[in-house]
């Protein structure tokens, strides 16, 4: 029997898309191969046998064609949610994102809205090589006008998910590949979390660790591994970068007095970089150490496993931080 | 192509069309002198010349159409019902403005009349316009969509990604392009792999097309009304090469001596607005009746530049609301 306590996050997409189908009859998906494929990784199965070709629509490989018919039909009163297969692909329709999106609302003096989703496979961990596994959230952090959302778990997909498609601002929804394969359990129907809520998802006492999607995993299994050494780390998970919850992370750090981000994005420009510039502003006084960032490296990711993780933040370069602002 | 019932009603139609053109021609003429004064900043792309192309395509629109237009759009806001006091109060970043006087000369939008913006990166909008027409279709509205673009837009991916989703979708979209002859400074032609820019691409994607005199308001407008009987059949796009010139330069002060002193003036004498005159004239309409709305659209932008250099500067708060649907602009907590 199949085990309906628990979901993948892979699952938990299509499950926090269908969702939100079956309340609002406005909400339309569109994306490459979205339809009787299922998506490229998946996260869209079920959606074209339940709800038919016109409310899920398969495009040409046409970015700017879909994200730009999607900005137009939100502004007319379709809820869209569109997929760009890779978030490396962003690129190819960045003038949306940039220019278009997050701006007519405010150069119009307010006259149009914007509810629309941009969904998109982002990260590292699949060995698909610099152009398909990029992690690019800090791209989406340099635009005024985006709300930013990368979930860590099968529950907060579903829960985010909802938020997003009922948000009336553009949101992006980083998914992120390395984790469609994990588990977690099943929310309730009526799971929904606001944007820009952090979750301390372990407690501590002694070091503060952001993370962020992919980077949770890794904080947490760190936090584990440091347990015995007597360190106390609390890890929190930020969820979304815009809006950002730095009344979560400043109230942690005004407890452990140190702090560590974890990110995959290239270090220069990373999210981290922005946590870590507010927490020095305005908490410099709960300070005790040095903050450090364990980010991706800047050069383009490598292809090769063993490469990438010499990149990209692992458990063992997070403990290395960790000791590091607990010694100082 | 839609037939003219009575030269009556054909001479009320004109007669309304000669109006907003006369209208577009002085707010234009204005917010050129208003920027030689100094009063209108940042830049301006006028669209003296290519007003029978916005008066026509709206004549025959039902008011609930969607609009969306370049940075060469003050033609297109105003033909779908923008003030005139409130467009140039935008130009002059006055807090009466059309945007709060946060988007300018290049943004001018007047939802209200379901006219949704004018883009300023080349062929953005054309998938936009498709997106609406998409909206229209998935709501049952029979609403159609329509991209104005200049003759440039038509080698950017953008307009391209935005005529083939289209035609596979079949949906209600009418893709008009205000064929100037040149892409800013250069001619078109030199840049461009076929003769006619828009309408030849067409093919390409199964589209129909036309190529028109963008000049003629009754041209124009019959050729639409063909289109979007179309599209509203479900039969899908059209592509509309309307061919026009612009009567100044590219923007701002731009002189446009890059343009052969013939062709301008070739053009000069094809003025779309004595074009519509001749043919009102043709229907027995007065020269004392044309006069009268000269003179009335001379008052009527008049007053909307008094009313608009009146009009309190840009409110500093404005800065910091409509990012988000909410009104403000709050990042972080």
């Amino acid at each position: 029997m199949a085990d309906l306590s628990t979901i993948t996050y892979r699952e938990a997409v299509a499950e926090g898309i269908a969702r939100e189908m079956r309340r609002d009859p406005s909400v339309v998906c569109l994306g490459e191969d979205i339809g009787a494929a299922g998506g490229v990784f998946k996260t869209t199965a079920g959606l074209f046998a339940e709800f038919g070709a016109e409310r899920i629509w398969d495009t040409p490989i046409s970015e700017q064609a879909i994200v730009g018919a999607a900005m137009g039909a939100a502004m007319t009163g379709i809820r869209p949610v569109a997929e760009i297969m890779f978030s490396d692909f962003l690129a190819c329709c960045w003038d949306y994102l940039a220019n278009e999106i997050p701006k007519v609302r405010y150069m119009t003096g307010g006259q149009v809205t914007v509810p629309l989703v941009i969904r998109t496979a982002n990260g590292g961990g699949l060995g698909f090589g610099a152009q398909h596994s990029q992690a690019v959230e800090n791209w989406a952090l340099t635009i005024p006008g985006l709300k930013i959302v990368a979930p860590s778990t099968p529950a907060d997909m579903i829960g985010l998910m909802a938020s997003a498609i009922r948000s009336d601002d553009p949101v992006v929804m980083f998914e992120h590949k390395g984790l469609f394969a994990s588990k977690g359990p099943r929310p309730p129907e009526d799971h929904v979390i606001e944007l820009g809520k952090a979750a301390v998802v372990r407690e501590g006492t002694d070091v503060t660790l952001v993370a962020l999607a992919s980077t949770v995993p890794i904080a947490l299994a760190a936090a584990e591994e440091l347990a015995p050494e007597g360190i106390s780390v609390e890890v929190i998970d930020l969820r979304c970068l815009i809006p950002m919850d730095l009344t979560t992370v400043l109230a942690s750090v005004a407890k452990t007095s140190r702090l560590v981000t974890v990110e995959e994005n290239p270090h220069q420009a990373g999210w981290g970089a922005t946590v870590v510039s507010i927490v020095v502003d305005e908490g410099f006084q709960l300070l005790d150490a040095p903050v450090r960032r364990v980010t991706a490296a800047n050069v383009p990711l490598p292809f090769a496993d063993a490469l990438e993780d010499e990149v990209i933040p692992t458990v063992a370069k997070v403990i290395t931080a960790v000791r590091s602002v607990v010694s100082f | 192509m839609s037939e003219v019932t009575t030269t009556v009603d054909e001479a009320t139609a004109l007669l309304d069309m000669y109006r907003q053109m006369a209208i577009i021609r002085r707010t234009e003429k204005a917010a050129y002198d208003l920027f030689l004064a100094g009063l209108v900043k940042g830049t301006t792309h006028l669209a003296s010349g290519h007003e029978a192309i916005a008066v026509g395509t709206s004549a025959a629109l039902r008011p609930d159409d969607y609009v969306f237009a370049t940075y060469r759009g003050h033609h297109h806001a105003l033909a779908r019902g923008a003030p005139v006091e409130a467009c140039l109060a935008e130009l002059m970043q006055k807090s009466t403005g059309l945007c709060k006087a946060k988007g300018g000369s290049m943004h001018l939008t007047h939802a209200a009349g379901n006219m949704l913006g004018s883009y300023a990166i080349v062929g953005a909008h054309l998938p936009m316009a498709v997106g609406a027409a998409w909206s229209a279709r998935l709501r049952g509205t029979e609403q159609l969509a329509v991209a104005f673009f200049g003759d440039g837009a038509t080698n950017i991916g953008a307009f391209h990604e935005a005529l083939n989703l289209a035609a596979v979708w079949k949906l209600p979209v009418l893709f008009i392009c205000e064929n100037n002859l040149y892409m800013e400074y250069t001619p078109i032609g030199a840049v461009t792999a076929a003769e006619h820019p828009a309408a030849d691409r067409a093919a390409g994607y199964g589209l129909p097309s036309y190529i028109v005199d963008g000049n003629d308001a009754v041209v124009v407008r019959d050729v639409v009304a063909g289109a979007a009987q179309r599209a509203r059949a479900g039969e899908g796009p059209t592509v509309i090469e309307a061919e026009t010139y612009r009567h100044y330069g590219h923007s701002r002060t731009d002189p446009g001596s890059y343009r052969p002193a013939d062709e301008v003036e070739r053009w000069l004498k094809h003025d779309p607005i004595d074009v519509a005159r001749a043919r009102l004239e043709a229907l027995g309409v007065t020269p004392d009746a044309i006069r009268d709305i000269d003179d009335s659209a001379t008052a009527e932008v008049a007053a909307a530049v008094a009313g608009a250099k009146a009009a309190p500067a840009a409110d500093v708060a404005e800065a910091f609301t409509d990012v988000w649907a909410d009104g403000g602009a709050a990042w972080r907590t």
